[in-house]
Formats: C-alpha cells, structure tokens, sequence
C-alpha cells in the first residue's frame, strides 16, 4: 500500500470518528449525570466537526493530487457468520467526499449559530447530543459503502431529527410533530430495511461496488434485471421519498419546524431534507435499469415541485415558507436523478442546501429587519403580484388558494385515509378484547379503565 | 481443581431456593429487600460461573454436584442454547431487586421472587421432556398466588394456563411412547402445538398476557414473562420432533401475532397494556425466526430473544420506576417527565429503541439477522416483519412522547432516579449499547446454538425416516 493510500486511509477513519467520539463524549457525559459547561460542550463540537471537515478536504486534496477518484476503507466485518456478514465500509468518491464536506460545513456553521442561540436555554446540552448524533449519521450515511453501513446513519439521522423537533417539550404541538416525522420516517425507513435485505440476497453482500457495479459512481452499473431494478427501486424510492418529504409525505416538513432554528436550518432546511435525493443518487445505476422506475420518479418529483411551490406560496410563517421552498428544489433535483442528470443534480443539492440554510440562519433578524422598514414607513412593504394574477382566472386561483392553504391535502389524505381507519379498527378489536376477558373473568377485568394517573404527592403512595 | 469446575449452576438454584426461605423470615420489607438484593446479587455471580465455565468449555467436576450425587446423572446443565439465558434470568432477578423502590417494597415479594427465580433457572437449564414439562407447570403457580395474595381476579389467567398445562401434558404423552421413534402423529403434535401458542400469548389466546399486566406487580408481571419461556418449550420440546407443518402453523399464527400486538401497541391508552403488546409482538417475531428453519433466521431468533429479554425487560424496569413516581401511566395524556428525572427518559429511549433493534443497541444485528432470514423464506414475511418493527418503533416513541413530553409536570418532591436505579440502569445501558457495538461473541455463540438446535432436528427427521422405512 502506497503512502498515500495509507494517509488516506487514516484520514478517512478519522473522518467518521470525530463524531462519533463526539457522540460518545457527549452521550456518556449525559448518562453518568456529568454535566458539561457550555463552553466545554462548544469546544468539544468545534474540534470535532473542524478536525473532521479538514480531514474530509485533506482526502479530496490526496485524491486530486494522486488522481484517484475511488477510496475504499475497510474497517471490517462487524458480524460475521457463515452466510452471513455485516461489513462496515467506507467510500471516498465523487459522490460522497462533497457529501461529508458539505455535511461537516453546514453542522459547523449551525454548531456555532446554536451555541449562541441557545445559550441558556433549558436542555442546552439535550440539542448537542443530538446535534453530535444527526453529524454522526449525516457522516455514516454520507460515506457508506454498504447498504447496512448506510442504514445505520440513516436511522441515527432520523431518530435525531424527530427528537429534536420535539425539544421545546413543555408544549403538546412538538411532541405531537416529533411523533408523525417519527411516523414517517420509520415506515420509509422499513422500506430501505427491506431493499437491503434483498439487494444483499441477490449480490451475496450489501457492498455498492458489488450491488452498483464495480466503475467509480457514477460510472458503475448494475447487473440487475428490469422487474427486480423496479422492485428494489420502488423500494428505495419510498424511503427517500419519507426521508426528503416527497408526495405523500410532504407534509411532516412544516410541521419540522416546531424546533429550534438551528436544527430547522440544518437538518430539514439543509441536509435531511436532501438525504432522500442523495440515495437515489448513490443507488441511481439500479434506476438506470428500468425504465419504468426513472419515469416514476421524475413524476414524483415534478409532482413534489409542484406541490411544494404551491403550498409555499401562501404560507404566512417564514421558517415554513422556506421549507416549501427547499422542498420544491428537491422535487426537481429528483427529477433530474430521474432524468439521468446525476452531476447537475449533485451540484442542485449542494447549492440548495448553503442557500437554505443561509436563509434559515437569516430568517429571525430578517424579520427583524422587516419590521423595522414596515415602522420606518408606517406601512406594510408592498407585496408585487406574481404571474398566477395575471394568466390564472379568478376562479380557479381561489380554488387553488384553497388547496395551497390546506398544503395540497396531502397531511389530511395520510391522516383521515390511512391512519383514523387504522386507529378505529384496532380501537374496536380492543373492545372486543375488552368484552371477552371481561365476560371470561365474571367482572370488570380492566383495572386501567378505572385507574387515573396519580397527580398527588409522592408521599401518600408509601 | 478449577474454580469453573465447580457445579455453579447448581449452587444458584440452591441458593435461591435457601434465599427464599430466609426473606420469608423477614417482615421488615427493607430488610427483606436488602437480603433479597444479597442474594439475587450472588445467584447472578454464580449464574455467570456457570455460563464462563461453559463458555471456556470447562467440563464440571462431579466432586460436589447433588445431582451426580442423588441422580447418578445431570438433568439441569447448560448448553448452548440455555448458557447466556440462565445469566440473563439471574441478571433481570437481580436489577428487579435493585430498583424496587421504596414505595414498591411491601407489594413486591422478594422471597416469590427468589423461588420463581430458582424455578426459572431450573427450566431454562433442563433438557429432559417430563422435567421441564414439571417445571414449567410449576412456574405458573407463583403467579397465581401473586394474584391471589392481591385480590385480584384470577380465572383469565387460570383457565388459560389450565389450558397451557393440560394440552402440554397432554401432547406430551402420545409423544412419548413414540420418543425413539421420533415421527410424532398429529394428535402428539397438535396439542403441543396449541400448548404453545396459548403459553406464548399468540392471537387468539392472548388475552390471559395483557389481564396478568393488569393485575400482577409490575415487577413480577416482568419477571413471569420477559424470559420467554413459552418460546424455550417450543425449543426444546416442539422444534426437535415437530414435522415442518407444524413449524409453518406455529409461524402463521405467530406472524399474525406479531403484527397485530404491534398495530395494538400504538394505539393503548395504558403503560402496562402497551409494554405488554409490544412483549408479545417481540416474542413472535422470535417465534417466526425459530418457524423458519434456517441458520441465519434461528440465529437472529435467538439473538432476539436475548435482547428481548434484557432490552424489553430493562424497558420494563424503566415503566415500572415511572409507575412508582407517579402511579399507573396512562398513554391518553401528557406527562412531562423529562425535566423531573432525565436519566429515566435516556433509560427509556436506550431500552425501548434496543428492543425494537435500533442501530447500536443489542437488538440491531437479530432484527437485521431476522429480516435476513425471513426475505430467504418469502418476501411477504420479511415485509411483514420489517412492517412489525417499525409500528414498534412507532409504539415507543409515542409513548415516550406521552410520558417525558407535552407539558412540564409539577411535583412536590424530587422524582429524580434514585442511586440503586441508576446502578440498574448504567449497567443495563452498559449491555445494550456494549452489545450492540460489539455484537460479535453473542451473535456468534447464537449462531453456534442455532447449529445445535438445527442438527438436532435433522438427526431426528434422518433417524424418524429410517424408521419408516423399517417394516
């Protein structure tokens, strides 16, 4: 192994493990009740994220000077049974160096912006584990060369993001949105569980470059016939689809919103919301496979654009004004993977992802600065009417007010189609449960009917 | 002589056995919990003698074994299948004792507890048919006299195991005047079958699981359960000589199971009913994996049945510290906890996510392993498993929104976790998070018993074919 490989190697262990270590500091300071000063937890992400982006720009730099455009790290088998093996592998290409660069970045920048925002806050050091845990499974995702390696950073991710938009949890409306991104996120997730069980039975292992073909992406292609192609894509597709709020699942992206700012613009303004597009784009040689598929998902992402455009347009709050906003671009960068644009995408996502959250990060002394002119003129800033006024009839735009308001009724479909009937029907097998051990046991049977949470002092339950 | 040499496993059951006897003296409940604690504590070191001395294949000196003694043989020993679960039990015992709280120590019964757990360490260490058919039937009778001792109803709980225990012995019966033949008839198989399925909680002879959560300590609720021992009688007792209809019966009606106690679980308007569909979702997933019949699917079966064990007995212990804070939880409304006793909100979320196989924890590898193996068999049922663990997923978080988040919950006395709790908790984290990094030596050694197991059964289906080839 050359010297260069080896510093390469070196460097790209290092890349994932700063935050993990960050990961660990954190987490086994909060489980052992030790509490870190806010200046601590500060250094502690600023070395972490900063040693790990110079570390990510260090192998770009190798790899340019030796002109290599394909790294693989191999740490090793995690398991490993007879047919069976758990490989975490890691890989430095075109796709995933700008990735990791762009993910250590941006959770810099908004490291740094938390740490002022939310000085003093109550649960400070609750957002950095987190933050630690979403940088850990933006790096892990960012760099897998396995799909399994691959799904472990996208749980962390998602596990992350909805816990952090429950954070300001004295109110029920966090907890309740943290809950339906949760929803989300884990039936898209059972999606992506089972497309890597079944790209890992048909390639014998989970690695890209066995699945993916063996040319660096986004060169290689993949041995799979058509209907499997549009089987394991369709699969693939409905994770990134619950993963980057693609129609049907659009609507947990406003209700994102409900944490703080820093993890708005970082992890749905920013680099969440475009996780599900950069798998499409890791997978998309197996898209190139059926043609069915590709035209499935520019459809779908010309239909999110679209949507998200519309619902965009008349949100009255900024954060979730913004959010459309991204959402629509991610539509197109979709769209483009469809159409087989993968640089033009790649680029798409890493413009969209700086501007949003530049924009993010702007957004409260933006109103601030708003509502200094509105005082300064004594008047709301003129609004200039858009071309939809000018070629819309008056009818149809009411019409579409409606459906923009009501975000293209998109949260009402999953909600009242799919989950009520769902809770009805199990709450009547419950009843019927009820009735039956009731009716065996001769009595009421259930204590936890009767029995209301006790709100009294402590004392009188000795 | 080597100290593993010694006949550990033995030396446990006495001692809990000796243990129970001395608590029952004691009516001081501190008193009785701190001797409980000492010896729960000891059986579990001995327990982890037991598994090294297996683990190192240290064979044990017959010098002081009662068994060899009394018996001329060993009927109760460790072997791969039962090595890291007898520890488990002990551990589960032991923390139990550990974060009972002190508003818990009167309802809770630590000399019960000691018998049920000699008993268990009996079962989860015996091979021989009519013995563990014995000790299973004996370990539903702590847990009628815990109802009992309560005052609460008991014809659920009783009609179902009258049920469980007489179609076990029932099955067993026609089973064994045929046992060298190896080729069971139907009217053997069928009421073992049933016998399991009922012990198990399988739809529709679960009710009896979510009546004992009602009216049982939650502690003992725990206990009675988290070992699956319904799933171990299947192991030893059905796997072996069950012809592959059964297997896939026993499959169907366990898959259905798991994914109706999963869509249960997201709905439940109470802890204990939650906690106990969410048991008996795991519980059949781990039978689905046994139903399957391959290594891969065997080893995450029981890879998952040692995380459900310490991963949904820890979530157990976690519920059952909130139910001493703050009294019986219901899931309808909002309590806030989180600010009162952070560390049990972490506790939740590491125990709760290790049982539903969040990545990291202990659980990751055997849902991954079982998901594996199930796709191998059919996609339908990898779907439907994969389908399972994400509603349980759903399941926890839900209730961990419910009870740590939505408004801040004022109390007159600090509800902060306690240091015995917090020992209980570290050392759980420890497990689950150790064993999900390193999951190496446990999937291995499962993946050595589900050799075991699968040789076994092919031994008997070779042996049992060649019979009937035999006029």
């Amino acid at each position: 192994m050359s010297d260069l490989v080896t510093i390469m190697t070196w460097l790209g262990v290092y890349v994932v493990a700063a935050p993990l270590l960050l990961v660990f500091l954190l987490g086994i300071c909060s489980l052992l009740r030790w509490q870190l000063g806010e200046q601590t937890t500060n250094k502690s992400v600023q070395t972490a994220i900063v040693s790990g982006l110079v570390a990510s720009i260090a192998i770009l730099v190798l790899m340019l000077i030796d002109g290599t455009r394909h790294v693989v790290i191999n740490i090793g088998d995690w398991v490993e049974i007879p047919h069976y093996h758990f490989s975490i592998k890691f890989v430095f290409d075109r796709l995933s160096v700008p990735m990791a660069i762009l993910s250590f970045l941006l959770t810099g920048t908004v490291g740094a912006f938390a740490s002022r925002y939310m000085h003093r806050e109550r649960g400070y050091n609750r957002f950095f584990v987190l933050y630690s845990l979403f940088a850990l499974g933006m790096v892990v995702t960012s760099l897998a060369d396995t799909i399994e390696t691959l799904f472990v950073g996208w749980e962390l991710v998602g596990l992350s993001s909805a816990l952090l938009v429950a954070y300001y949890q004295e109110r029920p409306a966090p907890a309740r949105n943290g809950l339906w991104v949760w929803i989300v996120y884990r039936i898209s997730d059972a999606a992506l569980l089972l497309a890597a069980v079944v790209l890992h039975h048909m390639a014998g292992e989970g690695d890209f470059d066995r699945l993916l073909g063996n040319g660096p992406w986004p060169d290689g292609q993949a041995s799979l016939a058509p209907l499997a192609a549009l089987v394991v894509g369709l699969l693939f597709l409905f994770a990134a689809a619950g993963k980057s709020g693609l129609v049907p699942f659009s609507g947990w992206l406003p209700r994102a919103m409900e944490g703080p700012t820093p993890s708005s613009a970082i992890f749905y303004g920013a680099l969440s919301v475009h996780l599900g597009a950069f798998l499409l784009l890791r997978v998309s040689p197996i898209l190139e496979c059926s043609v069915v598929l590709c035209v499935v998902v520019v459809v779908l992402g010309l239909l999110t654009a679209v949507l998200a455009y519309l619902a965009g347009s008349v949100q009255t709050d900024i954060k979730a004004a913004l959010s459309y906003a991204c959402l629509s671009q991610v539509g197109l960068i979709v769209a483009e993977i469809g159409l087989g644009f993968r640089y033009l995408a790649l680029i798409h996502l890493l413009g969209n992802a700086c501007l949003r959250t530049l924009q993010f990060v702007r957004a409260p002394t933006l109103l601030h600065d708003y509502h200094t002119l509105e005082n300064a003129i004594g008047d709301h800033l003129p609004r200039p009417a858009g071309p939809m006024k000018r070629l819309v009839p008056e009818r149809v735009r009411s019409w579409l007010y409606r459906f923009a308001l009501e975000r293209t009724y998109l949260d009402w479909w999953l909600s009242d189609v799919i989950v009520s009937p769902f809770i009805w029907l199990f709450q009547r097998f419950d009843v019927l449960e009820h009735r039956w051990t009731d009716f065996i046991a001769g009595q009421r049977s259930r204590e936890s009917d009767q029995t209301k949470p006790y709100s009294g002092p402590i004392e009188e339950l000795t | 002589m080597n100290i593993l040499q010694l006949p550990w496993l033995e030396f446990a059951i006495l001692l809990s056995l000796l243990g129970a006897l001395c608590v029952s003296r004691c009516h001081d409940p501190i008193r009785a919990s701190r001797w409980g604690l000492a010896f729960t504590g000891t059986v579990f070191g001995f327990t982890i003698l037991a598994w090294l001395g297996h683990y190192l294949g240290v064979k044990a000196g017959d010098g002081w074994s009662l068994q060899t003694y009394y018996l001329g043989s060993r009927i109760l020993e460790l072997d791969a299948l039962s090595a890291p679960l007898a520890p488990s039990v002990a551990l589960l015992h032991f923390l139990t004792a550990l974060a009972t709280a002190r508003t818990k120590m009167r309802r809770f019964s630590f000399s019960w507890s000691l018998a049920s757990e000699a008993i268990r360490l009996a079962t989860f260490s015996c091979t021989d048919p009519w013995l563990l058919i014995s000790l299973l039937v004996l370990c539903t009778i702590p847990a009628y006299v815990e109802l009992v001792n309560r005052g609460k109803p008991t014809r659920v709980y009783v009609l179902h195991m009258a049920l469980f225990v007489g179609l076990l012995v029932l099955g067993w019966t026609f089973v064994e005047p045929a046992a060298n033949h190896n080729a069971q008839p139907a009217w053997a198989v069928i009421p073992l079958l049933a016998a399991i399925l009922v012990r198990c909680g399988s739809v529709p002879v679960h009710c009896w699981l979510t009546d004992w959560f009602e009216h049982a300590s939650f502690g003992n609720a725990l206990l009675f359960v988290a070992p699956l021992s319904g799933v171990y009688a299947a192991a030893r007792l059905v796997f072996p000589i069950a012809p592959d209809w059964v297997l896939h019966s026993l499959g169907i009606v366990s898959l259905f199971t798991a994914i109706y106690a999963a869509c249960m679980a997201t709905i439940q308007q109470d802890a204990r009913r939650f906690f106990a569909y969410l048991f008996l979702s795991y519980s059949s997933l781990v039978l689905v994996g046994l139903e399957l019949v391959t290594s891969i699917s065997l080893a995450g079966a029981l890879s998952l049945w040692f995380s459900v064990t310490l991963g949904l007995g820890g979530f157990g212990l976690t519920l059952r510290a909130l139910e001493a804070r703050v009294g019986r939880l219901s899931l309808a409304d909002f309590h806030g906890l989180y600010d009162n006793s952070p560390a049990l909100a972490v506790c939740f979320l590491i125990t709760g996510l290790a049982s539903v196989g969040f990545p990291g924890t202990l659980g990751f590898i055997a849902t991954e392993l079982l998901v594996d193996g199930a796709v191998e068999a059919n996609l339908a049922i990898g779907i439907i498993v994969a389908f399972a663990a994400a509603l349980n997923g759903i399941a926890v978080l839900r209730a961990y929104f419910r009870l740590f988040t939505g408004k801040r919950h004022a109390s007159t006395v600090s509800l902060q976790i306690g240091l015995r709790e917090h020992i209980a908790v570290l050392t759980l984290s420890a497990l689950i998070l150790g064993g999900g990094l390193f999951p190496q030596l446990g999937i291995s050694s499962r993946h050595d018993a589900a050799q075991e197991i699968l040789h076994g059964r092919q031994e008997n289906l070779r042996t049992a074919a060649r019979h009937w080839r035999v006029p």
